[in-house]
């Protein structure tokens, strides 16, 4: 139904049927009831209708509106659990991913190492998230593929899905989970078995993320989800860290190890200030307040982040 | 009650002063129909200021990106709006203003059983708003959890969040007290001959919300307190990190924060089925009906919360028991619609603005109770919950239904309130403007909803801008009518030509007794004979 999402998955014929059913019968009732109101008001105007013919009421008329009304709800009930039931329950030969949540972003993990942050699934292939959150609820949020269940600190939980069209659809992060809640999205990219087999077989290159935006609005959305704002501005002004704003290419006064120096802020500068912050200190910063990000980011992302750094 | 000097019959209320003067006739006034006005004010301006931050959110997402505010604040003014909207506006509402005033009156007493406890639940009610306030303007930053308090987060962030928790926590105090009043008033002071079947449909309604008040309320008292110990002392009983179950917190808010639902829309519903029949002259179409839907609904009411929580993790089980329960609740909703629109069969129709209300009532009600049978399917509720489609469908049902209906109530009891009439011409123009700008403003979510666009959220992706821009151009719409109702409210309240007793031929007992009424309502009590009853208009 092209009012809602992409339709990209083994979900999709249950819930846009019951969408279809539900929003049908709706729309009968509203547009018969709203047509019956106003037809009321205009015939039955003072004008027209002087003396209100006085009827209390019509058991015969409340049990047929009691009646009709309880087996369509219960027609919309059907549906609705007929669309729903088998999201409860896995394949038992799925492939597994597991989910990490955390404040604001979701990492995926492969069974054999791989982890990226954007979701890469094989089509026509049974795939199980395993969710997991590292801090407060999120919910994982795939439109396109009709699923979504809150991730939930503390609980295995899990989601399944059958993707069934090539491409790159959104995922969002549906529960609030604090400051960064609305940039907690990314992508799934679901790629032909054959295509996706050789992107998993291959350990060596850790692409992580599909490449669908510039590589400086990547980078941008990374430091936003990853927290980097919560120091760095990109204004000029002053936070714990310095601002970004101008920053590449420039001259950079440091200190490393107590001796200060001057540096160009290209590339290896930048990455270094994020993998090993506190080896060279910006002139006027205190050590130890930015924490390295081996772990978090990957290569890629780092290009990512120096392309967006020159922009400003 | 002073038994020495004896209160005059011929004084309105408003001109009475009792022992007290000026501002201290109105805040130490027990009599129910004050009382009614402290809460309309001071929910008046809390509505303002709820209606503000709305204004200012829809300004924010004009366009993605940064507009007026940064993330956290946006966080905190959908928070507190929440909060404010919720707690401080709907819930009390239209018992606390229109309850008040006319539950006595239209079953012929004097006064609510216990006007003292009535008197202190506006200062409890007041006590919890300024704790509110002061959660926002003192301390480390506006609470940011949104109005559900979900934990783990609500431990996690370092905003001033006790306050704000402690707030809503004593204004359940004040819902709970009122509605102990109110049910003790129906039972023990109806009018000689007034039996529960004779009895007028708002008040009907008051008592089904009465008893949600009641036995509803205390459970969110609990978890609130809990979820303050748990910030205090660390208890561990919604927090992971200490072994608790975050799932538990949103049972334990749910089986309040549903039936509250039903609190704030019962006496929605009792208000349009007193306004229909008075401008149709007739009699409202099966009150037996409507009488039994409302006992429904309160009671169902308390078995669907599992409704709010299809994504969080329950059995297969529960998922859809309480998504059966949910579509039978809806079925007496339904009823009562029916019904509302066979009283207008072969009446005889004055339009008039508290009509107006009540006809687009209807229609925005059917919208956000429609919308709610995709929320109670499970396989579409798992597509949009927390998206804007619930956005959109909880405020057609709570600012659609709750509010219109006090629109309506506002202009249909205002000649009885102050004694004075309003600007018809005004208010039916500001009737459509914001009729117009309400669906501008709340229909696109729907749309933003079902292509997937998630709800609590600052910004947005580029493909959500065109649907976002029309919302925020309704918002201004909505709040240009709005303006355009509170001028010519607050205008005619002191200056409008002088009321009738009996302006729109009404037949329920308030219509019976002078506009504005005696400090004691009736000179005389009222006896409901055989024939008499609250809709006879022959
Ligand atoms: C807890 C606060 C904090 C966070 C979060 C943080 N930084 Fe920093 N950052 C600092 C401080 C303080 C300095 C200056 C001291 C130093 O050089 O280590 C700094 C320095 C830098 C520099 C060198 C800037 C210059 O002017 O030479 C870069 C580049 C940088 N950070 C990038 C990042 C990125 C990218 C992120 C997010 C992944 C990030 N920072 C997150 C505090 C932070
Ligand atoms: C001028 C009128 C109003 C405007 C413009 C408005 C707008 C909004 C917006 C933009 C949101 C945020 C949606 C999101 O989660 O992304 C919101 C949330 C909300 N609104 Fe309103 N609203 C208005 C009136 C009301 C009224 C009258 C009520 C109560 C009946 C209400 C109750 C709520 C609640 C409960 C929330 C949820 C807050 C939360 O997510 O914690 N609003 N509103
Ligand atoms: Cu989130
Ligand atoms: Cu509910």
């Amino acid at each position: 139904m092209y009012i809602l999402s992409t339709q990209a998955s083994n979900f999709v014929s249950g819930v846009d049927k019951a969408f279809l059913i539900i929003l049908g019968i709706s729309f009968l009732f509203l547009i018969g009831l709203t047509l019956t109101m106003l037809y009321f008001i205009y015939k039955y105007n003072r004008k027209k209708h002087p003396q209100a013919t006085q009827i209390k009421g019509s058991t015969t008329l409340e049990i047929v509106w009691t009646v009709i009304p309880t087996i369509l709800v219960m027609v919309m009930f059907y549906y609705g659990w007929a669309g729903w039931h088998f999201m409860k329950k896995a394949p038992e030969d799925s492939f597994n991913i597991k989910v990490i949540a955390r404040m604001w972003n979701f990492t995926f993990e492969y069974e054999n190492g791989k982890r990226t942050d954007t979701l890469f699934v094989p089509k026509n292939k049974a795939v199980k998230l395993n969710l997991n959150s590292m801090d407060v609820v999120h919910s994982l949020y795939i439109p396109s593929f009709r699923v979504k269940e809150d991730v939930v600190p503390g609980k295995e939980k899990m989601m399944w899905f059958i993707p069934q069209k090539e491409g790159i659809y959104e995922l969002f992060c549906t529960e609030y989970c604090g400051l960064q809640h609305s940039y907690m999205y990314n992508w799934v990219k679901v790629m032909p078995e054959d295509q996706f087999d050789n992107w998993y077989a291959d350990t060596t290159r850790q692409e992580t993320t599909a490449v669908i935006e510039s590589p400086a609005a990547s980078g941008k959305r990374i430091m936003k989800n990853i927290g980097c704002f919560a120091c760095h501005t990109v204004d000029g002004s002053k936070l714990v860290g310095p601002s970004f704003k101008g920053l590449y290419g420039e001259m950079q006064t440091v200190v490393t190890g107590g001796q200060e120096r001057q540096v160009e802020a290209d590339d290896e500068y930048i990455k270094k200030s994020i993998y090993d912050p506190n080896a060279d200190i910006v002139k006027g910063f205190n050590k130890g307040l930015m924490l390295p990000y081996t772990n978090q980011l990957s290569e890629d992302n780092i290009r990512q982040i120096i392309e967006y750094l020159k922009t400003l | 009650m002073q038994a020495a000097t004896p209160i005059p019959t011929d004084v309105s209320y408003l001109e009475y002063k009792g022992k007290y003067k000026g501002i201290f006739s109105w805040i130490f006034s027990t009599d129910h129909k004050r009382i009614a006005l402290l809460y309309l004010y001071s929910m008046m301006v809390m509505f303002l200021v709820g209606v503000l931050l709305g204004l200012a959110m829809k300004l924010e997402l004009i366009a993605p990106g940064k507009t007026i505010m940064e993330a956290k604040d946006y966080n905190a003014v959908f928070t507190v709006h929440g909060v404010i909207m919720i707690f401080m506006i709907v819930v009390p509402g239209l018992p606390a203003v229109f309850g008040n005033f006319l539950l006595p009156i239209m079953i012929g007493a004097k006064d609510v059983a216990f006007p003292k406890l009535n008197l202190l639940s506006w200062y409890i009610y007041v006590l919890g708003a300024l704790l509110v306030i002061a959660s926002v303007l003192f301390g480390n930053g506006t609470p940011d959890t949104g109005w559900t308090f979900y934990a783990p987060y609500s431990f996690k962030t370092g905003t001033n969040l006790l306050p704000a928790i402690f707030g809503a926590f004593v204004l359940g105090f004040s819902s709970i007290l009122t509605g102990l009043n109110f049910i003790v008033t129906i039972h023990r002071m109806r009018a000689p001959g007034m039996t529960w079947t004779k009895m007028p449909l708002f008040p009907w309604t008051l008592y089904g919300t009465g008893w949600i008040q009641l036995l509803a309320t205390p459970v969110v008292g609990i978890t609130l307190v809990l979820v303050s110990l748990e910030r205090i002392f660390g208890i561990g009983v919604f927090d992971p990190a200490l072994g608790g179950d975050p799932i538990l917190y949103q049972h334990l808010f749910w089986i309040y924060s549903h039936p509250a639902v039903y609190i704030m829309i019962l006496p929605a519903m009792g208000a349009i089925s007193e306004i229909i029949p008075t401008f149709a002259q007739k009699h409202v179409f099966g009150y037996r009906a409507i009488v039994a839907s409302t006992l429904a609904i309160a009671f169902v009411g308390y078995f669907v919360w599992g409704h709010h929580m299809f994504t969080a993790g329950m059995s297969g089980t529960a998922q859809y028991t309480f998504s059966l329960l949910t579509f039978l609740v809806a079925i007496p909703s339904a009823i009562k619609v029916f019904n509302w629109i066979s009283t207008m069969h072969q009446g005889s129709i004055r339009l008039e603005t508290p009509f107006y209300w009540a006809a687009s009532f209807i229609f925005v009600f059917m919208i956000g109770g429609l919308s709610g049978l995709v929320l109670g399917s499970l396989a579409t509720d798992v597509y949009v919950h927390d998206t804007a489609f619930v956005v959109a469908h909880f405020h057609f049902i709570v600012f659609g239904g709750v509010g219109f209906a006090f629109f309506g109530a506002i202009h249909y009891w205002f000649p009885k309130m102050f004694g004075r009439m309003y600007d018809k011409g005004l208010a039916n123009t500001g009737w459509i403007v914001f009729f117009i700008g309400f669906l501008a403003l709340y229909a696109p979510m729907f749309y933003l909803g079902m292509k997937g666009m998630p709800r609590r959220y600052y910004d947005y992706l580029p493909e959500f801008h065109a649907a976002n821009i029309l919302s925020t151009l309704g918002s201004w719409v909505m709040a240009f009518g709005l303006v355009i109702i509170l001028i010519n409210l607050f205008r005619s309240a002191k200056h409008g030509p002088k009321a009738d007793k009996n302006p729109w031929n009404g037949k329920t007992l308030e219509w019976t007794v002078p506009s504005p009424p005696p400090v004691e309502n009736f000179a005389e009590t009222p006896v409901y004979g055989e024939k008499d009853g609250p809709y006879e208009y022959q």
